[in-house]
């Protein structure tokens, strides 16, 4: 049992823990914080990768602005402890075999190819910001400006839908 | 070094667990929540191929994927606020009409 296994176990536990906490707990606030634990957890797990510039990238923007985006948005509009309705029962008795039926599947899909997959790089070195920055201005710098377009369209998307009408 | 095939496993269980919020929970901004769940188990799976195979090409799309989830999350949130704003509810159950 290597460091690195003993630091992954802890922080997919911590992942699972938290995702598990969002299902249950019934406040969306609670919600909220347990799912701002699950992105902490997995920007540990890119670090134990190696992915650096990604961890970064996942804490400022998943974890800051995307999660206070949310919970300013729960504490704007006052919300309050869902409530229990017969849809609820319903979503239960469809839910529970959908989401069975899912997890078999992927499992399936995994156990099928985790035979041709091959072995991690044993460096387990960093990826260079570097060598990210250079692939992302070069091969993918055409998706890369499209996004930029996508930002754009959003922000106006998001100023007209806040605007009341007159 | 963690196998892969761990990392897989991980990711997969966390999407699991999306979709199980996301039919269970009658909240709608609970509900987008579990959108984002799943988006970041896809972006787990994406590093660990681009860690299996030593190529950087995953570490981009994680970063698209991100851009993407933060678009979608302005403007969700924006049309959350004025869902919530005229039917007075954040319950689903409660905006199943187009029209009011």
């Amino acid at each position: 049992m290597t460091a690195s296994l003993v630091i992954f176990f802890v922080l997919a536990l911590l992942a699972i823990f938290a995702a598990v906490s969002l299902i249950l707990q019934r406040h969306p606030i609670h919600s909220a914080l347990s799912l701002i634990v699950v992105m902490v957890a997995l920007a540990g797990l890119y670090l134990l990768m190696g992915a650096e510039f990604v961890a970064a990238v996942q804490i400022i923007v998943y974890g800051g602005a995307i999660m206070v985006l949310f919970v300013f948005v729960i504490m704007l509009l006052n919300a309050e402890e869902e409530e229990r309705t017969n849809f609820s029962k319903l979503a239960t008795y469809a839910g529970i075999p959908l989401a069975l039926a899912i997890a078999g599947f992927i499992a399936a899909a995994i156990a099928r190819s985790s035979g041709s997959l091959p072995a991690p790089e044993p460096s387990g070195a960093l990826t260079s910001t570097k060598t990210l920055s250079n692939l992302l201005f070069s091969d993918f710098v055409y998706p890369f400006e499209l996004t930029s377009f996508l930002i754009l369209v959003a922000i106006l998307g998001a100023i007209v839908l806040a605007q009341r009408e007159n | 070094m963690v196998p892969t095939s761990y990392y897989l496993i991980l990711s997969a269980i966390l999407f699991g667990l999306g979709i199980v919020a996301f039919v269970f929970k009658r909240n709608i901004i609970t509900i987008f929540m579990a959108i984002e769940l799943m988006l970041n188990a896809v972006n787990l799976a994406f590093v660990a191929f681009s860690q299996s195979w030593g190529k950087t090409d995953g570490e981009v799309f994680v970063l698209f994927v991100i851009v993407v989830a933060a678009a979608e999350a302005a403007v969700g949130l924006g049309i959350i606020i004025l869902t919530a704003r005229n039917r007075r509810s954040l319950n689903v159950e409660r905006v199943d009409l187009l029209k009011l």
